[in-house]
C-alpha cells in the first residue's frame, strides 16, 4: 500500500531549520476511540521549539481530542505523547509545570477577583515573585484596570485576556490554545493574535493553536495540520495548503472539506 | 508519592478567598445546623416534659448526636462541594491541566471540609451550651478520636460522591448532598443501634460512624471511654478508605478514558 505524506514547504530555510531541531512535542500514532467511533486515527506530528502550529478541521475532525490527549485530559487508545523528550504519562506533573492552556470553553472561577484567580494559579504553578509577575502580565495585556474586577463580570475580550494572563503565569515553554479568539470582536482578536506572535518571537514560545478562524491560523501559525475524520488531510504552511487543493483560500478549502467537495487525497 | 503542600494550600486559598468575598456563604454553614438544633432540641424538651419516664440524658444524646453528625456531614460536603464549585465555574479543566496531583486535590478538599466543620462546630457548641446547657467537653478525651473518625468517614463519603458525579455528570450532583443521608437512618446517630431491626444491624455495624455514635452515648451516660468502639471505627475506616480510594481512582481513570471528564467539566 502506498502512503502519501503531504508536507508542503515553501520557506525551506526557516522550516527546515525548525524541523531539524529536536521537537519539543512529539505525538506518535495517536489513536482515540470512543466505543465504535474513532476520533483520532494514527495522528503523528511534532512541534518544534519556538514554532506555532495550527490544528484546523471541521467539527468532529479531532482537533479538541488531540488537544485533550496532549493535556492529559483523555488517555489515548494507543500511541504516545512525548513533551520535552519525556513520556507524558510518566512525567505528567513535571511537564504540566512547563506548559499552559487557555480555552474559550473554560473559565476562571467567576466569583473571585481577577488578582485572586491569578494568585491561586500562580501558586499552583509554583511561580516565584508572583505579585510582580501578575502585575507585569496585566500591564502587558493592557488589563491592569481589571485587577480588582470580579472575573464573572468581565466582557468576552477582557475574559480572554485574563485567561491568557493565567496561561502565561509560569512562562510556559508550550502554550496550548483552544479557539482563544472565539466570540471576540475583530479588534480584540487582532490584538490577541499580535500579542501571541510577539510572545512567540521574543520569548521563543511554542504554540499549539486550534481555531475555526482562518485569519487566526494565517496570522499566528507558521505551519498547520488540517485534520479530517481523525486523520491528517494536509500539513504545511497556511499559504500553501489551500493551493495544493486548488482552493483560493484556507477558508475556501475549509468549506470544501466541510461540504465534501474536496477529495481527501493525501490522508495518512 | 511526591506531595506538594504549596499546591494544597493554593487550592485551599481559593476557598478562603471565596468565603471572605461572599460572607453570605457562611449562612449555609450556620443556618441549617441551627435550625436542626432548635427544632430537635425543643422537640426533645417537649417529649421529656410529656413523659413520665426519667430520661435525663436524652437531650444530651440528641445534641451530641447532632454535633457529631455535622462533623461527618460537613467533612463530606467539603470534598463534594469543592469539586462541584470547580464544575459549576467551568474551572475543573484548568485544575486538571495544572501541575496538581489527584492526591493533592483530594487533600485540599478534605482540608476545606475541616474548615467548614470548624465553623459549624463552633456555632453548634456555643448555641448548644446556651440553649440547652450541653457541654461538648462532657465527651472529654474521646472527642479527638470521635471527631477524627467521623471526619475520615466524611472524607471517604465525599470521595465516593465525587466519583459518582464524575461518572454520571451533573445530573448526579444531588448526590453531593444525598449520600450522607443514605446512611443516616442506619448509623445510630440519634438512637441506639438496638432500636434498629435485627436484620438492619449488620449494615449499621459496617459503618465506621455507628460505633462512634454508640460510644458518644456511652460517654455521655457516664461510662468510660469505649476504646474498643473507637478501634472498631478505625478498622472500618481503613476498609472504607481503601474502597473509596480505589473507587475514586477507578472512576477517574474511566472518565479520562471515555472523555467524560471533559464533558463534565465543560457542561
Amino acid at each position: 500500500m502506498i502512503q502519501l505524506t503531504l508536507v508542503i514547504q515553501t520557506d525551506l530555510s526557516n522550516d527546515a531549520q525548525m524541523l531539524a531541531t529536536t521537537p519539543i512535542l512529539q505525538a506518535d500514532q495517536l489513536v482515540k476511540c470512543y466505543g465504535e467511533f474513532t476520533a483520532l486515527d494514527g495522528l503523528t506530528f511534532s512541534l518544534a521549539p519556538g514554532e506555532s502550529l495550527g490544528l484546523l478541521g471541521v467539527n468532529g475532525a479531532g482537533k479538541t481530542t488531540a488537544m485533550n490527549l496532549l493535556l492529559g485530559l483523555t488517555t489515548p487508545t494507543s500511541g504516545q505523547v512525548r513533551i520535552f523528550g519525556l513520556d507524558f504519562w510518566k512525567h505528567r506533573i513535571e511537564i504540566l509545570r512547563q506548559i499552559n492552556f487557555s480555552s474559550a470553553y473554560t473559565a476562571l472561577p467567576s466569583n473571585l477577583l481577577v488578582w485572586q484567580n491569578l494568585t491561586v494559579f500562580a501558586k499552583l504553578y509554583g511561580v516565584k515573585n508572583f505579585k510582580q509577575k501578575i502585575d507585569s502580565l496585566l500591564e502587558m495585556l493592557d488589563i491592569t484596570h481589571l485587577r480588582k474586577s470580579v472575573t464573572g463580570k468581565l466582557s468576552a475580550g477582557e475574559s480572554t485576556r485574563v485567561n491568557l494572563a493565567k496561561s502565561l503565569l509560569n512562562d510556559p515553554r508550550i502554550l496550548l490554545l483552544d479557539e482563544p479568539t472565539a466570540s471576540l470582536d475583530p479588534d480584540i482578536a487582532d490584538r490577541v493574535r499580535k500579542l501571541l506572535r510577539k510572545l512567540q518571537k521574543e520569548n521563543g514560545l511554542s504554540i499549539l493553536y486550534t481555531s475555526h478562524n482562518m485569519r487566526d491560523i494565517e496570522e499566528v501559525c507558521d505551519r498547520l495540520i488540517f485534520l479530517h475524520g481523525g486523520k491528517v488531510l494536509a500539513e504545511g504552511t497556511p499559504g500553501d495548503v489551500h493551493e495544493r487543493f486548488n482552493r483560493s483560500s484556507l477558508e475556501d478549502l475549509f468549506i470544501g472539506v466541510a461540504r465534501g467537495e474536496v477529495e481527501a487525497i493525501g490522508i495518512q | 508519592m511526591p506531595f506538594s503542600i504549596n499546591t494544597v494550600s493554593a487550592l485551599v486559598l481559593r476557598y478562603v478567598y471565596l468565603y471572605t468575598r461572599h460572607p453570605v456563604r457562611f449562612v449555609e454553614l450556620i443556618f441549617w445546623p441551627l435550625v436542626d438544633l432548635f427544632v430537635w432540641g425543643f422537640l426533645t424538651i417537649y417529649l421529656q416534659k410529656q413523659s413520665t419516664v426519667e430520661f435525663p440524658t436524652s437531650l444530651s444524646f440528641l445534641i451530641g448526636g447532632m454535633i457529631l453528625w455535622d462533623v461527618l456531614f460537613r467533612s463530606q460536603q467539603g470534598v463534594a462541594i469543592s469539586f462541584l464549585e470547580d464544575v459549576w465555574t467551568r474551572n475543573l479543566l484548568n485544575i486538571f491541566v495544572a501541575p496538581v496531583r489527584t492526591v493533592e486535590y483530594v487533600a485540599a478538599t478534605c482540608l476545606v471540609g475541616v474548615l467548614r466543620v470548624s465553623v459549624t462546630l463552633l456555632v453548634l457548641t456555643v448555641v448548644g451550651a446556651l440553649a440547652y446547657g450541653f457541654q461538648i467537653s462532657a465527651l472529654g478525651f474521646s472527642l479527638l478520636p470521635f471527631f477524627g473518625n467521623l471526619m475520615l468517614f466524611g472524607w471517604f463519603l465525599g470521595m465516593i460522591s465525587t466519583a459518582l458525579i464524575l461518572r454520571w455528570g451533573q445530573a448526579a450532583e444531588s448526590l453531593a448532598w444525598a449520600v450522607p443521608f443514605f446512611i443516616q437512618p442506619f448509623a445510630a446517630v440519634f438512637y441506639p443501634l438496638s432500636v434498629l431491626p435485627v436484620w438492619l444491624q449488620p449494615l449499621a455495624n459496617a459503618l465506621p460512624c455507628t460505633p462512634i455514635f454508640e460510644g458518644m452515648r456511652a460517654v455521655l451516660a457516664g461510662q468510660a471511654i469505649p476504646w474498643s468502639l473507637i478501634q472498631q471505627a478505625l478498622i472500618l475506616n481503613s476498609i472504607w478508605g481503601a474502597v473509596a480510594t480505589w473507587f475514586f481512582a477507578a472512576n477517574l481513570r474511566h472518565v479520562r478514558k471515555t472523555g467524560l471528564l471533559v464533558k463534565v467539566a465543560t457542561q
